[in-house]
């Protein structure tokens, strides 16, 4: 496996990558305007959100919701287009609607 | 043992026939004419249980080469087989290919890109994917496509390329015309391309590899600069399998071929089955007395750029005749016309050097068009002077 910065000597043939799981090293939260939040009183734990969401961005501990990995959620809001469960005040935005929603990442 | 079997082929049935040989483990295509013989003789093969391949009658030519991909990067022996539009079709998964470095061994059999729609011979379709990424044999023969497609196979996979492989033979020309053919005994071919031992692969379930990924700013340009590290050491790869294959066939090759160009004042450079009839034209000349020679380069990519310089260092003047047009190019110039002349600026000649246009979508180039290019270039090597860059071979004026 070549070291950071490997000089194009150095580096893997066609930019195989040696490692596996390697991704967990590469933080894409950067990269969002929104991000998605939870209301926990009122979630179900039918883990559709954890089923859809592109990036494993969902963390799961013994079936149920625990948080939502902020270092890897790129925002891209599927999760809280398919969360199917709803609620009357959310937590987090005060509004009726589902148990997961979007709000702008400085919010 | 018998080394070798005479038979009446045409180009296309020739590149089955190697197909059949080799025994690829994947083969992924999409017929399209004049390629099309070539994968409907081999699903046959594979459907008479003759070979093991695992064929794959995909959607499109995309899917093709996508297909190819993946399945080069399990580690698996692919091949496939296309032309024109079909290449045009597949031009994302064609810089993909080479990009992650996968040894695919591909037949393109030359024909015109639309629009308009035209089935016929000319190398728009192979010249445009030239910075692909692939290395790019060109044949002037059933023959030379046949023996290009399995030392291919070798070129491909030799430890320090890693680069994919185009094949070319000029489409109904070269494609459909039945030439005599010598077929190498099965056995030998097996044993000149070996078994395929993959530096990578995508099954390797016991030391996971992730094929194609993300490369940013960070990475990428180092990538970019491998592969063209591997194209500077493709030439010697190219000619030492092409020596080894004369030593097993008899019919050994090199980065070019050249006739009658040792003492010549002039030269004429063409790729494919042009060549055949320049060829008829030289000897011709050289009977009547005119120092005239011919030049027919094999290897297109890599470019063999001191090499071809090197054979042309005493000629006083060149003519280059394209089968496409690069537009927008100077003065509407060639490819193969563009990089030999900067070839030959780039090795200090100052040799005159003029273009030719011919053979656009399927138009015949007679010996005629040779007669006259010969005259020009008497003319340019009397006088020095050249009059125009590019000429048009057989057009309409």
């Amino acid at each position: 496996m070549p070291e950071e910065n490997a000089t194009w000597k150095e580096a893997t043939i066609g930019g195989v990558v040696l490692r596996p799981g390697s991704t967990v090293a590469y933080k894409t939260g950067t990269w969002r305007t929104m991000r998605p939040v939870h209301d926990t009183d009122s979630c179900t734990h039918c883990m559709i959100c954890w089923v859809f969401c592109p990036d494993s961005a969902i963390i799961v501990e013994d079936g149920r919701w625990v948080a939502f990995d902020y270092d890897h959620c790129k925002g891209c809001g599927i999760c809280a287009s398919v969360c199917p469960i709803k609620t009357e005040a959310h937590e987090h935005t005060g509004e009726a609607g589902k148990v997961i929603q979007m709000v702008l990442e400085q919010d | 043992m018998v080394k070798s079997t005479r038979l009446a082929l045409d180009g296309a049935h020739a590149a089955s026939t190697a197909m059949r040989q080799i025994n690829p483990d994947v083969v992924a295509a999409y017929p399209i004419t004049p390629q099309t013989a070539v994968v409907q003789t081999f699903s046959q093969y594979v459907a008479d249980g003759v070979v093991d391949t695992e064929f794959m009658a995909v959607e499109s030519e995309h899917a093709a080469m996508s297909a190819c991909i993946g399945a080069s990067a399990a580690g698996g022996r692919v091949m496939t087989a296309t032309a024109a539009n079909g290449l045009a079709l597949m031009w994302e998964m064609v810089y993909i290919a080479a990009s992650m470095r996968l040894p695919i061994v591909m037949t393109v059999v030359n024909r015109a890109l639309s629009a308009p729609l035209n089935i016929h011979c000319d190398h728009s379709d192979s010249m445009g994917a030239r910075d692909a990424g692939w290395i790019q044999l060109y044949s002037e023969t059933a023959q030379e496509a046949y023996d290009n497609l399995i030392q291919a196979v070798r070129i491909a996979e030799h430890p320090d390329l890693l680069l994919p492989v185009m094949v070319m033979q000029d489409g109904f020309i070269t494609g459909h015309g039945v030439e005599r053919v010598e077929v190498l005994d099965e056995g030998l071919v097996k044993e000149f391309i070996g078994t395929y031992k993959p530096k990578y692969s995508l099954l390797d379930v016991d030391e996971p590899k992730t094929f194609g990924a993300w490369d940013m700013y960070d990475y990428y340009f180092e990538h970019k600069r491998q592969q063209t590290d591997a194209f500077s050491k493709a030439m010697n790869v190219i000619v030492d399998v092409g020596e080894e294959y004369g030593q097993l066939s008899g019919r050994g090759y090199g980065i070019f071929e050249s006739y009658a160009l040792d003492d010549a004042e002039m030269a004429i450079v063409v790729l494919s089955s042009a060549s055949g009839t320049a060829r008829s034209v030289v000897k011709k000349l050289r009977g009547e007395g005119v120092k005239i020679g011919l030049l027919k380069p094999r290897v297109f990519r890599p470019f063999p750029s001191q090499e071809l310089a090197a054979a042309l260092k005493g000629v006083k003047a060149v003519a280059v005749l394209d089968r496409s047009i690069s537009f927008g190019a100077m003065d509407g110039a060639g490819p193969l016309y563009l990089e030999l002349c900067a070839a030959l600026f780039a090795s200090g000649l100052g040799t005159k050097v003029v273009n030719y246009i011919f053979g656009l979508g399927g138009r015949d180039i007679f010996p005629e068009h040779f007669e006259q290019v010969a005259s020009d270039l008497q003319q340019i090597a009397a006088t020095g002077e050249v009059k125009s860059l590019v000429g048009y071979l057989g057009l309409r004026e």
